[in-house]
């Protein structure tokens, strides 16, 4: 997939960017110092569309909010892109020379009209044809995008939606105009750029391709399995189907964050053994048959991590771990011993250049340089590269440099998978808040003044209907379960639409609600996408 | 364009009309526009054209309900998306807002206790407000000097401010004087009246400028030699090549009306009397420096000129005088009123940008220099109302004969604000270069004791000049030789019989309270020297050591504050302190 | 910046005390005295602000200007001719700082204890027996678990209002409130932070230079008298909450992390934070 690996742009371009298309992603309160490279391009005089079922804290400064349902993201992305064509306003010259497909994706936008798509997302046509000329006609365009479009059954086209813009105007591969996908946790890019993905080695390169294997066999000293593995959620089928049965979690805790939470319990507390490494006692360490301490990544032990504008920076230990605890390469280089291979007792930097060796993008940071500076971006491939400010420049070469064209896809809106109906009749979405984080394990350690707390938010002409009050406990239900929550009256949701945050288990289950529906390709459930109904608790008070 | 947070106040149905009806009068609809339940349109720029109704719409609060409450700025904060902790630092910024409940009912009736008020008893203009059961609050001068001890009501409860003293009849001390230039329409043309105006020469300037174009004005000004009537005395002619020279941004004309020079009142009676010179005057600003937008920032305590401004700007638009292609100029020119709201320092041409524009009244660092970063950061031409007022006779009659009075470096007449101890305070105009003992005779020589101890020239920021001086030729030439300053043309006559020391102290306490605090020399500084005044109040003398300090934080008040409030701050003191009118005794 | 984003620079050339100093264009005088190796004092200033140039004690003296000019701010120009060191330009730098301190508790304000060193700066020549001079007193605000707000020791420097406003943060939590000796930094009719619009980012505490802003967790040190910046460590990492990569620095004693800061020239961050990245490290203490 073109745009796959890692956002195009730096944070220093989106400042300098004339418009900004900021996609399902509330990065104030998710990624709030990346916001404030946005807030500096805004303040500079930059336009900026959000678009985003909710109107969130970032949508408040934009210059328009355009609230479309949730799910019909692709709907108003090809409308753009027809409306694009048929104003005549796409880069000809770009697109005869970098990409392939373009006739072929013009031929099926075209049926995307206007009118239709302000018909499926219930934005205004006219709100949809100003941000489709703008985003055309401005000199530096920027689509910044979160969860919002990646948490969806389709979530894979959702992507390469945006991806089919930037190619038609030719808003990518140069400085100041690209793609910024924004990571949720602080190194799911550089566990990405070190092959912790099922089908990757380190630095993006193809389990399934003979020669790149052959490369690391020959450095590890040994046969290597060509056959991709699987992502998370078909690991969870695999335990439903029985084949997975043996379980190795690190620093994640799926028993609270996977969507239709009890379900995935219920697969993990049937398998044959399961082993946790985590640095907290986690609920998915609680029902571990061996628990390994780790410790702290960024303050008691020394290594890398990647952020989303490829940057690679070193993370260094700064007070001792606790108890028991040990350096995650510790405790993996033991596990192997006792499993029979010696790997010795690298340092953090050992590991490094190993990986640098075999990771043609990472092969110029060396060690010390990444002391040195304030990070180095991939690709960097010798040590005199200063890294990559932006990706996919070669779009602009005369010779493409010797890459294929960049294809356009074709891609079909469909809508979220759990439809509405009258017995789910509202939308529940979820998300973060400023101050919490994921499922609040680490979070939940300061005592933090602004917790947006476990309510569920309701537009108050929804909460009128349904006769319930700001404040007010009450039962939320999806197909898959029950749980109670208190409402909170928010006119900044559109009716029909519900929201919650998923930081707090211990108080609300509220991935019991989330739908597990999910994408094929990149393994994303759609936490975005619920049907739900919420009903009094005590539909009728007894006089008192 | 923000996620601005508002708290649980909010405002009443009584704070949200009077803002809602400042607002919708002057064509101000919310930022943030919902335009369908899933389309909004707000953003930076929405947002930064309207943040100068912050101010407008405070007055209407503090107008409506006597304070600016927490609901009120949420409801404020709201309509403008401006956050509440910038509107409250706005509003706490003036003495005409309150941010707390007001102690009273009724309206407030402000008593000034500067000099001119000090030594005519506002002790007892006090005694008699209060005794009528009304609410006095004691604040710097009033711009009604010539008529202390003075007065100002500001009505609450929706009703208008008002100057009691503006129910009597108006009285040029030199009415019929055939020599009068800029005041001549004074007393002799209606003000609220354009046929009167037309009747006595009006607009025959602005035609006539529209004949010449834009180069000749500018040429006209620049050789006529005039030079700035609000204090700092800036040629005015290179002011406006500056700014005519500027392309491609919006550009600005402001009237400088804040006039709160404790001694001024000049503006006062020219904007009252004479209220189309200066829309005239601003027209021809505006096309010679090719500027579209028109601005008068007056100060809040000025109700009747505030009033005839806007009735004559009113009646000016309806007969094509101003709007599009005003007087048949070919040139686009339109006029608003903004109202200050109490602030010495906001009549500082970088503090009233900021001001008009909705932001503290903090002056800014120069340079850049309004001419290319003025209003909105825009070309502006700022000008004293006396300043313009000029324009209109080197328009019509040339350079040369506006030449022919005043001298060589100072050409043309000033006017003058005779207050104190003198037998007919007043407004006067002389040719530059009359000397300071005939104007005070002019002005039926010193009252009281009939014996001058002192003059104090142009203010609480200029200086005292003692008996000795009545030789001192008023040109800007001369009183700059002679150590002092015309400022902005207060001279306030102080008889034998006045204690300097008091007055004095109270200049010293007036700079405390007008520095806007900004910058340390000034926000400290200005609180020390009043300290150290009081002290030797309280002993009866200054000791040596006290003296010298005095000087040094002179010094640094002189050589490293931002704005000329604090470059002045020190300067009557000291002047004072030289002249042995305090300190010690002053015969020595 | 990379090859694209690279903008040619033209240099300017000034002389400050005398000797002849190249630096780019747009620079500021003070960045020409650093160039030069010439010790400015400034307190109003940081690298990751815009100037306000307010507290004036980074004064210089200007061939052609009336008045001293602030060097935080003005640019160099071609041909300037600026003095650094005569007797107005340290007169005046001695008297803010005095200034300062006749007013406010300067007690953990260690740059400008240093200047005024270095100054001969005495506060305490204002006030005798039976001539107080007026201070700012006021009592600390202790309003929840994670910074503390003592006013009493602010210089009003507005640094804490840029990076809560349009420098940083855009929150506009605080501003300046009231005028003159009386202005101080306030929220909407002071009520308390949890009351307020403020996020906890802590990029006030951040570029707070006197300790007027404090994180909790210093404060309760100092209040125990427990504070030891000389037994402390000051490591560099990367904060494990969402991906953009901010980098910390984590000051540790006695192997627990007692406050945390961005480095202000940190392409990432500029130094500022937010509620996770500032506070969200007290788990690694956690039982
Ligand atoms: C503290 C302070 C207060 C001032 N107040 C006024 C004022 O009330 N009116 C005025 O015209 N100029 C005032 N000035 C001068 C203005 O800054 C500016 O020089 C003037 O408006 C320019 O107009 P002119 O060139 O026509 O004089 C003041 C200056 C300072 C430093
Ligand atoms: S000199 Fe005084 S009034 Fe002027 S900016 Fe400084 S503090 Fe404010
Ligand atoms: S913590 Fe952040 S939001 Fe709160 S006042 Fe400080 S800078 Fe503003
Ligand atoms: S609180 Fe600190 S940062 Fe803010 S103005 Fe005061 S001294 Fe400066
Ligand atoms: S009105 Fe009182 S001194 Fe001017
Ligand atoms: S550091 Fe320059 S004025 Fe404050």
């Amino acid at each position: 997939m073109f745009g796959a690996g890692g956002g195009t742009s730096s944070y220093a371009e989106v400042e300098a960017a004339d418009l900004i298309l900021l996609w399902g992603s509330n990065a104030r309160e998710a990624h709030p110092i990346f916001f404030h490279h946005v807030l500096k391009a805004v303040a500079d005089g930059a336009r900026m569309y959000a678009i985003d079922p909710r109107r969130t804290s970032s949508a408040k400064f934009a210059d328009r909010w355009l609230g479309l349902s949730v799910g019909t993201d692709i709907a108003l992305a090809n409308a753009m892109g027809r409306e694009i064509i048929a104003a005549g306003l796409h880069d000809r010259d770009f697109i005869d020379h970098a990409t392939s497909g373009f006739d072929a994706y013009a031929a099926h936008v075209e049926s995307y009209t206007l009118d239709w798509a302000a018909e499926q997302t219930g934005v205004p046509a006219e709100a949809i044809r100003e941000m489709a000329h703008a985003y055309a006609t401005a000199p530096n365009a920027q689509i910044l995008w979160t969860l919002g479009i990646t948490e969806h059954h389709n979530a894979v086209d959702n992507v390469v939606s945006l991806c089919n813009l930037a190619l038609l105007t030719g808003h990518v591969g140069r400085w100041g105009s690209g793609l910024c996908p924004l990571r949720g946790q602080n190194n799911v890019q550089g566990g990405g750029d070190m092959g912790a993905i099922p089908n990757k080695f380190p630095g993006f390169q193809d389990v399934d391709d003979d020669e790149v294997r052959a490369k690391f066999e020959a450095a590890y000293g040994t046969e290597l399995n060509g056959v991709p593995g699987k992502h998370l959620t078909l690991m969870f089928e695999a335990m439903e189907a029985g084949e997975l049965r043996a379980c190795y979690v690190i620093g994640e805790n799926p028993a609270d964050s996977e969507a239709d939470v009890e379900h995935a319990r219920k697969l993990l507390s049937g398998l044959d053994i399961l082993v946790v490494q985590d640095i907290f006692m986690t609920r998915t360490a609680e029902m571990a048959d061996v628990v390994l301490p780790a410790s702290v990544a960024w303050a008691e032990s020394d290594g890398t991590v990647t952020s989303s504008e490829r940057r690679v920076q070193r993370v260094r230990a700064a007070v001792p771990p606790p108890g028991q605890a040990r350096h995650d390469i510790d405790i993996i280089g033991d596990l192997a011993r006792r499993l029979g291979c010696d790997w010795g007792h690298p340092s953090p930097e050992e590991l490094w250049d190993e990986m640098r060796a075999l990771s043609p993008m990472h092969t110029g940071m060396s060690w010390e340089r990444l002391e040195a500076t304030g990070g180095i971006q991939w690709p960097c491939g010798s040590e005199d590269h200063p890294g990559s400010e932006f990706l996919h420049g070669w779009l602009w070469a005369d010779d493409l440099e010797g890459h294929d064209p960049a294809p356009f896809s074709v891609t079909h809106h469909a809508p979220p998978k759990e439809q509405l109906s009258d017995e789910f009749p509202l939308r529940l979405t979820t998300g973060r808040a400023l101050d919490s984080y994921n499922t609040g394990v680490q979070s939940g350690g300061y005592a933090s003044p602004i917790r947006y707390g476990d309510a569920i938010d309701v537009n108050p002409t929804d909460a009128a209907e349904l006769g319930v009050a700001d404040g007010e406990r009450v039962l939320v239900s999806s197909p898959r379960g029950s749980v109670e929550m208190d409402v909170r009256l928010q006119p900044d949701i559109p009716t029909g639409l519900t929201f919650t945050t998923f930081h707090f288990p211990e108080l609300v289950d509220a991935n019991i609600l989330t739908n597990d529906e999910w994408d094929p390709r990149s393994g994303t459930s759609e936490f975005k996408a619920a049907a739900v109904r919420i009903s009094k608790l005590d539909p009728e008070p007894a006089p008192v | 364009m923000t996620d601005i947070y508002l708290g649980a106040d909010r405002a009443t149905e009584l704070e949200e009309a009077a803002v809602d009806a400042a607002l919708r009068t002057r064509g101000v609809d919310p930022v943030v526009q919902p335009e369908t339940e899933r389309l909004y349109t707000s953003g930076r720029s929405r947002r930064r054209e309207r943040r100068h109704f912050l101010l407008p719409a405070l007055h209407a609060l503090q107008n409506a309900v006597g304070w600016i409450s927490p609901g009120g700025v949420n409801y404020v904060a709201e309509v403008l998306d401006v956050p509440p902790a910038e509107a409250f630092g706005v509003a706490s910024f003036y003495d005409l807002f309150r941010t707390e409940p007001p102690d009273h009912e009724g309206d407030t009736f402000h008593v000034c206790v500067d000099a001119a008020c000090q030594i005519a008893g506002y002790d007892d203009l006090a005694a008699s407000v209060r005794a009528s059961g009304a609410h006095v609050h004691f604040g710097p001068c009033l711009g009604q000097c010539e008529r202390a001890p003075a007065l100002f009501v500001q009505g609450c409860g929706g009703r208008p401010d008002y100057v009691p003293a503006d129910a009597e009849p108006f009285v040029l001390p030199q009415a019929g004087n055939p020599d009068l230039r800029l005041l001549r329409r004074i007393g002799v043309a209606d003000p609220e009246s354009l046929e009167a105006y037309l009747a006595h020469g009006g607009y025959q300037a602005l035609r006539r400028a529209g004949q010449m174009g834009a180069e000749a004005v500018m040429e006209a000004v620049a050789d006529s030699g005039l030079s700035g009537r609000g204090g700092a005395a800036f040629p005015t002619g290179v002011k406006w090549r500056a700014v005519a020279a500027e392309t491609g941004r919006p550009k600005h004309v402001v009237s400088n009306c804040d006039e709160s020079e404790p001694g001024t009142f000049k503006d006062r009676i020219v904007m009252e009397q004479d209220p189309f010179a200066v829309i005239e005057a601003m027209t021809i600003a505006g096309l010679a420096t090719g500027a579209a937008n028109g601005w008068i920032y007056i100060r809040g305590e000025y109700p009747l000129a505030t009033a005839r401004l806007q009735g004559a700007i009113d009646a000016a638009r309806a007969a094509g005088f101003l709007g599009e292609d005003a007087a048949g100029t070919g040139h686009d020119f339109d006029i608003a009123i903004w109202r200050g709201a109490g602030a010495y320092i906001c009549g500082e041409e970088t503090a009233l940008f900021n001001s008009l524009e909705g932001f503290r009244g903090e002056p800014r660092n120069k340079p850049p220099f309004p001419t290319t970063h003025g209003l909105f950061g825009e070309p502006t031409a700022i000008n004293n109302p006396e300043t313009l007022l000029n324009v209109l006779d080197i328009v019509t009659d040339g350079a040369d004969a506006y030449r022919s009075r005043g001298t060589e470096r100072s050409p043309g007449t000033k006017l003058l604000c005779l207050s104190g101890k003198v037998g007919r305070p007043g407004l006067y105009e002389v040719p530059f270069g009359t000397t300071l003992g005939d104007l005070l005779e002019l002005a039926g020589g010193v009252a009281g004791t009939g014996e001058l101890q002192a003059v104090l020239m142009g203010g609480a920021a200029g200086s005292f000049v003692g008996p000795d001086s009545l030789d001192l030729r008023l040109t800007l030439e001369d009183t700059r030789t002679a150590g002092t300053t015309l400022g902005s043309g207060v001279v306030m006559a102080f008889d034998t019989s006045v204690d300097m020391t008091d007055v004095v102290v109270r200049i010293a306490e007036f700079f405390r309270d007008e520095s806007c605090g900004q910058c340390v020399p000034c926000r400290v500084g200005a609180v020390r020297q009043h300290e150290t005044l009081v002290q030797m109040q309280k002993r009866g003398a200054l000791s040596p050591v006290r003296r010298e300090l005095i000087d040094e934080m002179a010094e640094v008040m002189v050589d490293a504050s931002i704005c000329g409030l604090g470059h002045t701050a020190a300067s009557a003191v000291r002047s004072a302190l030289s002249l042995g009118l305090i300190g010690e005794a002053p015969s020595s | 910046m990379t090859a694209a984003g690279t903008i040619t620079e033209t240099a300017v050339t000034l002389t400050i005390d005398g000797r002849p100093v190249e630096v780019a264009e747009g620079s500021t005088i003070h960045a020409a005295c650093v160039e030069a190796g010439i010790d400015t004092p400034t307190l109003c200033w940081a690298e990751n602000l815009t100037p306000v140039n307010v507290c004036r004690v980074c004064v210089v003296e200007l061939e052609g200007s009336r008045a001293l000019v602030p060097s935080c701010s003005r640019p160099a120009d071609d041909g300037m001719v600026v003095q650094t060191d005569t007797a107005r330009v340290r007169h005046s730098r001695r008297m803010v700082l005095e200034f300062l301190g006749s007013g406010v508790d300067l007690s953990q304000a260690e740059d400008l204890q240093r200047w005024m060193e270095a100054y001969g700066a005495d506060p305490d020549r204002y006030a005798d027996e039976d001539h107080p001079v007026e201070r700012v007193e006021e009592p600390v605000k202790v309003q929840d678990e994670l910074y503390i707000r003592d006013y009493s020791k602010c210089v009003l420097c507005y640094k804490c209002v840029e990076a809560c406003g349009d420098d940083a943060q855009h929150t506009f939590a605080i501003a300046v409130a009231g005028r003159g000796f009386d202005a101080r930094i306030s929220t909407e009719f002071d009520v308390t932070l949890p009351d307020s619009a403020c996020v906890y980012c802590g990029n006030c505490v951040g570029v707070c230079p006197t300790g007027a802003l404090q994180f909790k967790s210093e404060y309760d040190l100092r209040q125990a008298d427990e504070w030891r910046p000389e037994d402390q460590s000051v490591t560099r990492t990367v904060c494990s909450y969402c991906g953009v990569g901010c980098n910390l620095e984590l000051h540790v004693q006695d192997e627990r992390i007692v406050k945390v800061t961005s480095p202000a020239d940190h392409s990432v961050t500029s130094g500022h934070l937010c509620i996770k990245g500032r506070f969200g490290w007290q788990y690694v203490h956690g039982e």
